[in-house]
Protein backbone atom coordinates (compact mmCIF):
# COMPACT_ATOMS: atom_id res chain seq x y z
CA UNK A 1 0.00 0.00 0.00
CA UNK A 2 1.06 3.68 -0.54
CA UNK A 3 1.87 5.40 1.92
CA UNK A 4 0.31 8.77 2.29
CA UNK A 5 3.77 10.47 2.55
CA UNK A 6 4.60 8.94 -0.57
CA UNK A 7 1.45 10.08 -2.64
CA UNK A 8 1.27 13.23 -1.47
CA UNK A 9 5.03 13.95 -3.23
CA UNK A 10 4.34 11.48 -6.53
CA UNK A 11 2.79 13.78 -9.37
CA UNK A 12 0.10 10.63 -9.81
CA UNK A 13 -2.05 10.70 -7.19
CA UNK A 14 -5.44 9.95 -9.56
CA UNK A 15 -6.07 7.60 -11.44
CA UNK A 16 -7.39 8.08 -15.32
CA UNK A 17 -10.08 5.83 -14.58
CA UNK A 18 -10.42 6.70 -10.39
CA UNK A 19 -9.99 3.43 -9.34
CA UNK A 20 -7.82 3.46 -6.01
CA UNK A 21 -4.51 2.76 -6.10
CA UNK A 22 -4.80 -1.34 -5.08
CA UNK A 23 -7.67 -1.64 -7.07
CA UNK A 24 -8.09 -4.15 -10.33
CA UNK A 25 -10.28 -3.45 -13.43
CA UNK A 26 -13.39 -4.86 -13.95
CA UNK A 27 -12.81 -9.12 -14.73
CA UNK A 28 -15.06 -11.41 -16.12
CA UNK A 29 -14.24 -15.00 -16.75
CA UNK A 30 -15.79 -17.67 -18.71
CA UNK A 31 -14.91 -21.41 -19.10
CA UNK A 32 -15.04 -23.69 -22.08
CA UNK A 33 -15.13 -20.80 -24.79
CA UNK A 34 -13.48 -23.29 -27.25
CA UNK A 35 -15.52 -26.68 -27.03
CA UNK A 36 -12.52 -28.65 -29.42
CA UNK A 37 -10.12 -27.88 -27.41
CA UNK A 38 -9.13 -30.15 -24.11
CA UNK A 39 -9.91 -26.99 -21.75
CA UNK A 40 -10.81 -23.34 -22.77
CA UNK A 41 -11.24 -20.13 -20.91
CA UNK A 42 -11.64 -16.18 -21.20
CA UNK A 43 -10.35 -13.43 -18.43
CA UNK A 44 -11.12 -9.89 -19.63
CA UNK A 45 -9.78 -7.51 -17.46
CA UNK A 46 -10.95 -3.98 -18.07
CA UNK A 47 -10.61 -3.55 -21.91
CA UNK A 48 -7.81 -6.55 -22.16
CA UNK A 49 -9.08 -9.77 -23.09
CA UNK A 50 -7.61 -12.76 -23.19
CA UNK A 51 -8.77 -16.48 -24.81
CA UNK A 52 -6.60 -19.78 -23.68
CA UNK A 53 -6.89 -23.22 -25.30
CA UNK A 54 -5.29 -26.25 -23.58
CA UNK A 55 -4.51 -29.36 -25.65
CA UNK A 56 -3.47 -32.19 -24.07
CA UNK A 57 -1.82 -34.47 -22.60
CA UNK A 58 -0.99 -35.33 -25.92
CA UNK A 59 2.19 -37.62 -27.79
CA UNK A 60 4.67 -34.92 -28.94
CA UNK A 61 5.52 -35.31 -32.77
CA UNK A 62 8.43 -35.34 -33.65
CA UNK A 63 9.25 -38.53 -31.89
CA UNK A 64 12.94 -37.03 -31.14
CA UNK A 65 11.19 -34.58 -29.29
CA UNK A 66 9.49 -36.36 -27.00
CA UNK A 67 11.31 -37.17 -23.08
CA UNK A 68 10.60 -40.33 -21.66
CA UNK A 69 11.28 -38.81 -18.33
CA UNK A 70 8.83 -36.01 -18.64
CA UNK A 71 5.93 -34.54 -20.39
CA UNK A 72 6.53 -30.83 -21.66
CA UNK A 73 4.61 -27.68 -21.16
CA UNK A 74 4.40 -25.67 -25.14
CA UNK A 75 3.02 -22.31 -24.93
CA UNK A 76 1.90 -19.86 -27.74
CA UNK A 77 1.39 -16.21 -26.88
CA UNK A 78 -0.08 -14.09 -29.93
CA UNK A 79 -2.30 -10.63 -30.05
CA UNK A 80 -4.55 -10.93 -32.76
CA UNK A 81 -3.63 -8.36 -35.40
CA UNK A 82 -6.35 -5.66 -34.77
CA UNK A 83 -6.13 -5.95 -31.05
CA UNK A 84 -3.97 -2.78 -31.10
CA UNK A 85 -4.14 0.47 -32.57
CA UNK A 86 -1.38 0.22 -35.04
CA UNK A 87 -2.05 -3.23 -36.65
CA UNK A 88 0.15 -5.95 -35.71
CA UNK A 89 1.67 -8.19 -38.66
CA UNK A 90 0.07 -11.60 -37.80
CA UNK A 91 1.94 -14.65 -36.66
CA UNK A 92 4.70 -14.72 -34.35
CA UNK A 93 7.27 -12.11 -33.54
CA UNK A 94 10.13 -11.40 -31.51
CA UNK A 95 7.97 -10.14 -28.75
CA UNK A 96 5.64 -12.95 -28.42
CA UNK A 97 8.03 -16.02 -28.26
CA UNK A 98 9.61 -14.48 -25.00
CA UNK A 99 6.54 -13.75 -23.84
CA UNK A 100 5.22 -17.34 -24.59
CA UNK A 101 8.64 -18.76 -22.69
CA UNK A 102 8.08 -16.67 -19.55
CA UNK A 103 4.66 -17.85 -19.63
CA UNK A 104 5.80 -21.08 -19.73
CA UNK A 105 8.38 -21.22 -17.44
CA UNK A 106 5.54 -19.97 -14.96
CA UNK A 107 2.64 -22.41 -15.70
CA UNK A 108 5.11 -25.45 -16.28
CA UNK A 109 5.59 -24.71 -12.28
CA UNK A 110 1.67 -25.46 -11.65
CA UNK A 111 1.65 -28.99 -13.59
CA UNK A 112 2.65 -32.44 -12.51
CA UNK A 113 4.68 -32.70 -15.76
CA UNK A 114 6.85 -36.12 -15.08
CA UNK A 115 3.28 -38.03 -14.56
CA UNK A 116 2.76 -37.98 -18.46
CA UNK A 117 6.13 -38.99 -20.36
CA UNK A 118 6.74 -38.44 -23.71
CA UNK A 119 3.68 -35.87 -24.08
CA UNK A 120 3.37 -32.52 -24.45
CA UNK A 121 0.58 -29.75 -23.42
CA UNK A 122 0.03 -27.18 -25.67
CA UNK A 123 -1.45 -24.15 -24.35
CA UNK A 124 -2.43 -21.26 -26.96
CA UNK A 125 -3.00 -18.08 -25.63
CA UNK A 126 -4.69 -15.43 -28.13
CA UNK A 127 -5.23 -11.71 -27.12
CA UNK A 128 -8.35 -10.13 -29.47
CA UNK A 129 -8.31 -6.82 -27.49
CA UNK A 130 -5.65 -5.11 -25.61
CA UNK A 131 -5.65 -2.50 -23.01
CA UNK A 132 -2.22 -3.89 -21.03
CA UNK A 133 -1.48 -6.79 -19.25
CA UNK A 134 -1.76 -9.10 -21.91
CA UNK A 135 0.41 -11.39 -20.67
CA UNK A 136 -0.99 -11.33 -17.26
CA UNK A 137 -4.81 -11.42 -18.28
CA UNK A 138 -3.25 -14.76 -20.52
CA UNK A 139 -1.64 -16.97 -18.04
CA UNK A 140 -4.73 -16.11 -15.70
CA UNK A 141 -6.78 -17.51 -18.62
CA UNK A 142 -4.46 -20.46 -19.40
CA UNK A 143 -4.13 -21.87 -15.51
CA UNK A 144 -8.12 -21.99 -15.67
CA UNK A 145 -8.01 -23.61 -18.88
CA UNK A 146 -5.54 -26.07 -17.58
CA UNK A 147 -7.56 -26.75 -14.44
CA UNK A 148 -10.73 -26.97 -17.39
CA UNK A 149 -8.85 -29.44 -19.20
CA UNK A 150 -7.68 -31.40 -16.31
CA UNK A 151 -4.60 -31.40 -16.29
CA UNK A 152 -3.41 -32.45 -12.85
CA UNK A 153 -1.80 -29.24 -10.76
CA UNK A 154 -0.32 -28.69 -7.71
CA UNK A 155 -1.70 -24.79 -7.97
CA UNK A 156 -3.01 -22.32 -9.97
CA UNK A 157 -1.00 -19.29 -11.13
CA UNK A 158 -2.62 -15.74 -11.14
CA UNK A 159 -0.91 -13.07 -12.36
CA UNK A 160 -1.36 -9.10 -12.20
CA UNK A 161 0.58 -6.34 -13.50
CA UNK A 162 1.18 -3.56 -11.04
CA UNK A 163 3.12 -0.81 -12.19
CA UNK A 164 4.84 2.82 -10.55
CA UNK A 165 3.10 5.74 -11.48
CA UNK A 166 6.09 8.76 -11.14
CA UNK A 167 6.08 7.62 -7.19
CA UNK A 168 2.87 5.63 -6.99
CA UNK A 169 2.56 2.05 -6.50
CA UNK A 170 -0.67 1.04 -8.39
CA UNK A 171 -2.19 -2.68 -9.19
CA UNK A 172 -3.72 -3.88 -12.95
CA UNK A 173 -2.20 -1.05 -14.91
CA UNK A 174 -3.84 0.07 -17.93
CA UNK A 175 -2.70 1.60 -21.64
CA UNK A 176 -2.92 4.96 -20.24
CA UNK A 177 -0.91 4.60 -17.21
CA UNK A 178 1.83 2.64 -18.66
CA UNK A 179 1.98 5.28 -21.33
CA UNK A 180 2.85 8.29 -17.98
CA UNK A 181 5.55 10.37 -18.70
CA UNK A 182 5.58 12.68 -15.81
CA UNK A 183 8.01 12.57 -12.85
CA UNK A 184 9.66 8.78 -12.83
CA UNK A 185 7.36 8.13 -15.42
CA UNK A 186 5.73 4.17 -15.80
CA UNK A 187 7.63 1.37 -14.46
CA UNK A 188 5.60 -1.88 -15.62
CA UNK A 189 6.13 -5.07 -13.40
CA UNK A 190 3.98 -8.10 -14.66
CA UNK A 191 3.74 -10.76 -12.01
CA UNK A 192 2.92 -14.22 -11.30
CA UNK A 193 2.08 -15.78 -7.93
CA UNK A 194 1.27 -19.44 -7.10
CA UNK A 195 -1.91 -19.81 -5.31
CA UNK A 196 -0.64 -22.58 -2.58
CA UNK A 197 3.46 -21.81 -2.38
CA UNK A 198 2.64 -17.72 -2.83
CA UNK A 199 5.60 -18.04 -4.98
CA UNK A 200 6.66 -15.51 -7.91
CA UNK A 201 6.71 -17.49 -11.25
CA UNK A 202 7.11 -14.60 -13.52
CA UNK A 203 8.62 -11.51 -12.64
CA UNK A 204 9.49 -8.96 -15.39
CA UNK A 205 10.11 -5.35 -14.92
CA UNK A 206 10.35 -2.07 -17.40
CA UNK A 207 11.47 1.16 -15.77
CA UNK A 208 13.39 2.58 -12.64
CA UNK A 209 12.39 1.29 -9.12
CA UNK A 210 14.25 1.49 -6.06
CA UNK A 211 14.12 -1.73 -3.97
CA UNK A 212 11.85 -0.44 -1.53
CA UNK A 213 9.22 0.36 -3.86
CA UNK A 214 9.38 -2.65 -5.77
CA UNK A 215 8.96 -4.54 -2.03
CA UNK A 216 5.81 -3.04 -1.89
CA UNK A 217 4.75 -3.57 -5.17
CA UNK A 218 5.13 -7.16 -4.53
CA UNK A 219 3.33 -6.73 -1.74
CA UNK A 220 0.65 -5.24 -3.81
CA UNK A 221 0.83 -8.01 -6.19
CA UNK A 222 0.21 -11.04 -3.83
CA UNK A 223 -2.42 -9.44 -2.52
CA UNK A 224 -4.03 -8.74 -6.01
CA UNK A 225 -3.39 -12.30 -7.11
CA UNK A 226 -5.32 -13.89 -4.05
CA UNK A 227 -8.27 -11.78 -5.49
CA UNK A 228 -7.52 -13.14 -8.94
CA UNK A 229 -7.02 -16.43 -7.54
CA UNK A 230 -10.98 -16.52 -6.00
CA UNK A 231 -12.32 -15.56 -9.04
CA UNK A 232 -10.96 -18.03 -11.08
CA UNK A 233 -11.56 -20.62 -8.53
CA UNK A 234 -15.16 -19.28 -8.44
CA UNK A 235 -15.20 -20.06 -12.35
CA UNK A 236 -14.30 -23.35 -12.20
CA UNK A 237 -16.42 -24.29 -9.33
CA UNK A 238 -19.41 -22.57 -11.33
CA UNK A 239 -18.46 -25.07 -14.77
CA UNK A 240 -19.77 -28.40 -15.13
CA UNK B 1 -8.03 -35.86 -37.67
CA UNK B 2 -8.10 -39.39 -39.55
CA UNK B 3 -11.27 -40.86 -39.55
CA UNK B 4 -11.14 -44.66 -39.38
CA UNK B 5 -12.66 -46.30 -42.59
CA UNK B 6 -15.49 -48.27 -40.10
CA UNK B 7 -16.85 -44.31 -39.03
CA UNK B 8 -16.32 -43.00 -42.77
CA UNK B 9 -18.49 -46.01 -44.11
CA UNK B 10 -21.27 -45.42 -41.33
CA UNK B 11 -21.47 -41.84 -42.04
CA UNK B 12 -21.81 -42.35 -45.67
CA UNK B 13 -24.76 -45.21 -44.79
CA UNK B 14 -26.22 -42.64 -42.52
CA UNK B 15 -25.96 -39.96 -45.52
CA UNK B 16 -27.73 -42.42 -48.36
CA UNK B 17 -30.89 -42.38 -46.28
CA UNK B 18 -30.53 -38.32 -45.85
CA UNK B 19 -29.30 -38.95 -42.04
CA UNK B 20 -26.40 -36.71 -40.39
CA UNK B 21 -24.72 -37.78 -37.09
CA UNK B 22 -26.25 -34.51 -35.51
CA UNK B 23 -29.61 -35.46 -36.83
CA UNK B 24 -29.27 -32.41 -39.79
CA UNK B 25 -30.95 -33.08 -43.18
CA UNK B 26 -28.09 -32.92 -45.81
CA UNK B 27 -29.08 -29.41 -47.07
CA UNK B 28 -29.61 -27.86 -43.39
CA UNK B 29 -27.64 -24.78 -41.96
CA UNK B 30 -26.83 -24.64 -37.87
CA UNK B 31 -28.10 -22.26 -36.47
CA UNK B 32 -25.84 -18.65 -36.75
CA UNK B 33 -24.73 -16.16 -34.48
CA UNK B 34 -23.61 -13.07 -35.32
CA UNK B 35 -21.55 -10.32 -32.97
CA UNK B 36 -20.23 -7.08 -33.47
CA UNK B 37 -17.75 -4.78 -31.83
CA UNK B 38 -15.79 -7.45 -30.39
CA UNK B 39 -12.39 -5.58 -30.19
CA UNK B 40 -12.02 -1.96 -29.61
CA UNK B 41 -9.09 -1.38 -31.06
CA UNK B 42 -10.14 -2.56 -34.76
CA UNK B 43 -11.89 -0.10 -37.01
CA UNK B 44 -14.43 -2.90 -37.11
CA UNK B 45 -14.54 -6.18 -35.77
CA UNK B 46 -17.34 -9.23 -35.63
CA UNK B 47 -17.18 -12.73 -34.18
CA UNK B 48 -19.67 -15.63 -36.22
CA UNK B 49 -20.61 -18.53 -34.69
CA UNK B 50 -22.09 -21.41 -36.79
CA UNK B 51 -23.00 -24.01 -34.68
CA UNK B 52 -19.53 -25.06 -32.34
CA UNK B 53 -17.88 -23.26 -35.47
CA UNK B 54 -16.45 -19.72 -34.22
CA UNK B 55 -14.29 -17.30 -35.96
CA UNK B 56 -13.17 -13.86 -35.36
CA UNK B 57 -12.62 -10.93 -37.67
CA UNK B 58 -10.86 -7.62 -37.31
CA UNK B 59 -11.01 -4.73 -39.88
CA UNK B 60 -7.59 -2.10 -39.62
CA UNK B 61 -6.55 0.51 -41.67
CA UNK B 62 -3.82 2.76 -42.69
CA UNK B 63 -3.00 5.17 -45.35
CA UNK B 64 -0.77 3.73 -48.12
CA UNK B 65 0.66 4.24 -51.34
CA UNK B 66 -2.03 2.87 -54.29
CA UNK B 67 -1.12 0.42 -57.05
CA UNK B 68 0.41 1.16 -60.13
CA UNK B 69 -2.86 -0.14 -61.86
CA UNK B 70 -5.30 1.28 -59.44
CA UNK B 71 -4.11 4.85 -58.56
CA UNK B 72 -7.52 5.87 -57.71
CA UNK B 73 -8.22 2.58 -55.74
CA UNK B 74 -8.03 1.77 -51.81
CA UNK B 75 -6.24 -1.81 -51.25
CA UNK B 76 -7.75 -5.29 -49.52
CA UNK B 77 -5.46 -7.54 -47.34
CA UNK B 78 -7.22 -10.80 -46.44
CA UNK B 79 -5.47 -12.99 -43.95
CA UNK B 80 -6.88 -16.37 -42.24
CA UNK B 81 -5.22 -17.59 -39.71
CA UNK B 82 -6.51 -21.22 -38.77
CA UNK B 83 -4.59 -21.07 -35.08
CA UNK B 84 -3.62 -24.58 -33.35
CA UNK B 85 -6.47 -23.17 -30.82
CA UNK B 86 -9.08 -23.89 -33.02
CA UNK B 87 -8.55 -27.34 -33.94
CA UNK B 88 -6.49 -30.41 -33.00
CA UNK B 89 -5.60 -30.40 -36.43
CA UNK B 90 -3.97 -26.96 -37.13
CA UNK B 91 -0.23 -26.72 -36.45
CA UNK B 92 1.83 -24.07 -35.30
CA UNK B 93 4.33 -22.33 -37.66
CA UNK B 94 3.87 -20.58 -41.33
CA UNK B 95 0.69 -20.22 -42.70
CA UNK B 96 -0.78 -23.87 -44.21
CA UNK B 97 -1.65 -24.48 -47.85
CA UNK B 98 -4.96 -25.03 -46.41
CA UNK B 99 -4.76 -21.35 -44.75
CA UNK B 100 -3.54 -19.55 -47.52
CA UNK B 101 -6.43 -21.21 -50.05
CA UNK B 102 -9.17 -20.30 -47.74
CA UNK B 103 -7.90 -16.61 -47.27
CA UNK B 104 -7.35 -16.10 -51.13
CA UNK B 105 -11.18 -17.81 -51.97
CA UNK B 106 -12.33 -14.51 -49.13
CA UNK B 107 -9.96 -12.55 -50.69
CA UNK B 108 -11.54 -13.38 -54.28
CA UNK B 109 -15.14 -13.59 -53.13
CA UNK B 110 -15.01 -9.76 -51.58
CA UNK B 111 -13.24 -8.47 -54.70
CA UNK B 112 -14.86 -9.48 -57.08
CA UNK B 113 -18.21 -9.46 -56.09
CA UNK B 114 -17.80 -5.52 -56.07
CA UNK B 115 -19.08 -5.13 -52.45
CA UNK B 116 -16.06 -2.61 -51.51
CA UNK B 117 -16.31 0.62 -53.81
CA UNK B 118 -12.03 0.73 -54.38
CA UNK B 119 -12.36 3.87 -55.83
CA UNK B 120 -14.32 5.23 -52.72
CA UNK B 121 -11.41 5.23 -50.60
CA UNK B 122 -8.89 7.41 -52.44
CA UNK B 123 -7.28 10.45 -50.59
CA UNK B 124 -5.07 11.29 -53.01
CA UNK B 125 -4.54 9.94 -56.55
CA UNK B 126 -1.84 8.20 -57.22
CA UNK B 127 -0.20 9.25 -53.56
CA UNK B 128 -2.46 7.94 -51.02
CA UNK B 129 -5.89 5.99 -50.88
CA UNK B 130 -6.54 3.84 -47.69
CA UNK B 131 -5.50 -0.04 -47.28
CA UNK B 132 -7.63 -2.66 -45.30
CA UNK B 133 -6.43 -5.00 -43.85
CA UNK B 134 -8.83 -8.21 -43.22
CA UNK B 135 -7.61 -10.53 -40.47
CA UNK B 136 -9.47 -13.96 -39.77
CA UNK B 137 -8.60 -15.89 -37.17
CA UNK B 138 -10.43 -19.49 -36.20
CA UNK B 139 -11.22 -19.43 -32.91
CA UNK B 140 -12.60 -23.33 -32.72
CA UNK B 141 -13.17 -25.14 -35.15
CA UNK B 142 -16.21 -27.56 -35.58
CA UNK B 143 -16.50 -28.06 -39.53
CA UNK B 144 -17.38 -25.22 -42.19
CA UNK B 145 -15.37 -22.85 -40.93
CA UNK B 146 -14.68 -21.27 -44.63
CA UNK B 147 -18.74 -19.69 -44.72
CA UNK B 148 -18.31 -18.61 -41.54
CA UNK B 149 -14.80 -16.22 -42.08
CA UNK B 150 -16.56 -15.46 -45.11
CA UNK B 151 -19.66 -14.32 -42.84
CA UNK B 152 -17.47 -12.14 -40.65
CA UNK B 153 -15.39 -10.56 -42.95
CA UNK B 154 -18.86 -9.22 -44.48
CA UNK B 155 -20.17 -8.25 -40.82
CA UNK B 156 -16.79 -6.73 -39.67
CA UNK B 157 -16.49 -4.28 -42.77
CA UNK B 158 -19.64 -3.23 -42.67
CA UNK B 159 -19.18 -2.58 -38.53
CA UNK B 160 -15.67 -0.69 -39.45
CA UNK B 161 -15.40 3.54 -39.26
CA UNK B 162 -12.84 5.11 -41.28
CA UNK B 163 -9.83 6.42 -38.86
CA UNK B 164 -8.61 10.17 -38.82
CA UNK B 165 -6.56 11.12 -41.48
CA UNK B 166 -3.40 13.90 -40.80
CA UNK B 167 -3.09 15.68 -43.96
CA UNK B 168 -0.28 17.22 -42.00
CA UNK B 169 1.56 14.09 -41.21
CA UNK B 170 0.05 12.20 -43.77
CA UNK B 171 -0.67 9.02 -41.33
CA UNK B 172 -3.59 8.31 -39.64
CA UNK B 173 -4.33 9.96 -35.93
CA UNK B 174 -4.52 6.92 -33.79
CA UNK B 175 -4.64 9.70 -30.75
CA UNK B 176 -8.74 10.66 -32.02
CA UNK B 177 -11.27 8.23 -31.76
CA UNK B 178 -12.58 7.07 -35.81
CA UNK B 179 -14.77 8.85 -37.25
CA UNK B 180 -18.55 8.03 -37.63
CA UNK B 181 -17.96 7.75 -41.66
CA UNK B 182 -19.03 3.90 -42.81
CA UNK B 183 -16.18 2.26 -45.49
CA UNK B 184 -18.03 2.83 -49.15
CA UNK B 185 -20.01 -0.90 -49.52
CA UNK B 186 -22.53 -1.78 -51.96
CA UNK B 187 -25.08 -3.28 -50.28
CA UNK B 188 -26.61 -5.22 -52.92
CA UNK B 189 -23.26 -6.75 -54.06
CA UNK B 190 -22.51 -8.13 -50.66
CA UNK B 191 -21.89 -11.65 -51.42
CA UNK B 192 -22.73 -14.83 -49.25
CA UNK B 193 -20.09 -17.71 -49.26
CA UNK B 194 -21.69 -21.40 -49.35
CA UNK B 195 -20.39 -24.53 -49.33
CA UNK B 196 -21.52 -27.61 -50.58
CA UNK B 197 -19.16 -30.97 -49.70
CA UNK B 198 -20.03 -34.30 -51.86
CA UNK B 199 -20.57 -37.27 -49.08
CA UNK B 200 -21.63 -40.88 -50.17
CA UNK B 201 -24.17 -39.77 -52.88
CA UNK B 202 -25.88 -36.61 -51.25
CA UNK B 203 -24.35 -33.28 -51.70
CA UNK B 204 -24.45 -31.52 -48.27
CA UNK B 205 -24.45 -27.88 -46.80
CA UNK B 206 -22.81 -26.84 -43.70
CA UNK B 207 -20.14 -29.60 -43.33
CA UNK B 208 -19.15 -30.62 -39.75
CA UNK B 209 -15.14 -31.37 -39.07
CA UNK B 210 -15.73 -35.01 -39.68
CA UNK B 211 -17.72 -34.83 -42.61
CA UNK B 212 -15.33 -32.24 -44.22
CA UNK B 213 -12.82 -35.00 -43.97
CA UNK B 214 -14.28 -37.80 -45.35
CA UNK B 215 -16.44 -36.02 -48.18
CA UNK B 216 -15.11 -36.15 -52.23
CA UNK B 217 -15.22 -32.85 -52.59
CA UNK B 218 -16.02 -29.55 -51.81
CA UNK B 219 -16.94 -26.24 -53.76
CA UNK B 220 -17.37 -22.91 -52.79
CA UNK B 221 -19.82 -20.07 -54.13
CA UNK B 222 -19.36 -16.78 -53.23
CA UNK B 223 -22.69 -15.42 -54.35
CA UNK B 224 -24.36 -12.14 -53.88
CA UNK B 225 -28.05 -11.03 -55.23
CA UNK B 226 -28.81 -9.41 -58.80
CA UNK B 227 -32.34 -8.17 -59.84
CA UNK B 228 -33.46 -10.61 -56.86
CA UNK B 229 -31.04 -13.81 -58.62
CA UNK B 230 -28.33 -14.97 -57.23
CA UNK B 231 -25.22 -13.66 -59.03
CA UNK B 232 -21.87 -15.81 -58.60
CA UNK B 233 -18.70 -13.95 -58.14
CA UNK B 234 -16.28 -16.87 -57.78
CA UNK B 235 -16.10 -20.67 -56.75
CA UNK B 236 -13.58 -22.76 -55.96
CA UNK B 237 -13.86 -26.67 -56.49
CA UNK B 238 -11.72 -28.25 -53.54
CA UNK B 239 -10.33 -32.08 -53.01
CA UNK B 240 -9.39 -34.92 -55.46
CA UNK B 241 -13.01 -35.87 -56.37
CA UNK B 242 -14.70 -34.42 -59.64
CA UNK B 243 -18.01 -33.14 -59.87
CA UNK B 244 -20.43 -35.47 -62.67
CA UNK B 245 -22.86 -33.35 -64.42
CA UNK B 246 -25.95 -34.38 -62.48
CA UNK B 247 -24.19 -33.49 -59.26
CA UNK B 248 -23.64 -29.86 -60.92
CA UNK B 249 -27.04 -29.71 -61.43
CA UNK B 250 -27.92 -30.56 -57.70
CA UNK B 251 -25.58 -28.19 -56.38
CA UNK B 252 -26.50 -25.09 -58.51
CA UNK B 253 -30.38 -25.27 -57.33
CA UNK B 254 -29.46 -26.21 -53.77
CA UNK B 255 -27.08 -23.34 -54.04
CA UNK B 256 -30.03 -20.88 -55.20
CA UNK B 257 -32.53 -22.61 -52.73
CA UNK B 258 -30.14 -21.48 -49.77
CA UNK B 259 -29.52 -18.35 -51.11
CA UNK B 260 -32.79 -17.67 -51.19
CA UNK B 261 -33.62 -18.49 -47.80
CA UNK B 262 -30.31 -16.96 -46.29
CA UNK B 263 -29.36 -13.96 -48.43
CA UNK B 264 -31.85 -11.44 -47.18
CA UNK B 265 -32.17 -12.43 -43.85
CA UNK B 266 -28.36 -11.96 -42.74
CA UNK B 267 -28.07 -8.85 -45.52
CA UNK B 268 -30.78 -7.10 -42.74
CA UNK B 269 -28.48 -8.18 -39.79
CA UNK B 270 -25.23 -7.06 -41.22
CA UNK B 271 -26.79 -3.80 -42.48
CA UNK B 272 -28.78 -3.47 -39.23
CA UNK B 273 -27.20 -0.24 -38.23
Amino acid sequence: MTTKKESSESTYTKRFDGRKFDELREIETKIGVIPEADGSAMYRSGKTIAIAAVYGPRKLHPQHMQNPQTGILRVNYDMMSFSVPDRKKPGPNRRGQEISKVIEWALSQCIDLESFPNTVIDVFIYIPQADAGTRVAGINAASMALAHAGVPMREMASAVAVGKMDKTIVADVCKEEEDYEEGEGATDIPICVLSRSKQIALLQLDGKISITELKEAIEMAKKACEKIHEIQVNTLKGAK
Amino acid sequence: MIIPRLQKQRIIEYMKQGKRFDGRKPEEFRDIEIKTGISLNAEGSASVKIGKTEVYVGVKMDVMEPYSDGPKEGTLTVGFELSPMASPDFDMGPPSIEAIEAGRILDRGLRESGFIDFEGLCIKEGEKVWGMYVDIYAINDAGNLMDAAALAALVALADARIPVYDEATGKVDRHQDRTDKKLPLVKEAMALNLTFHKIGDKIIVDPTREEEQISDYRVSFACSSHKGKPRISSIQKGKEGAITDKEMETILSLLEVKFNEMYEHLSKKIFKK
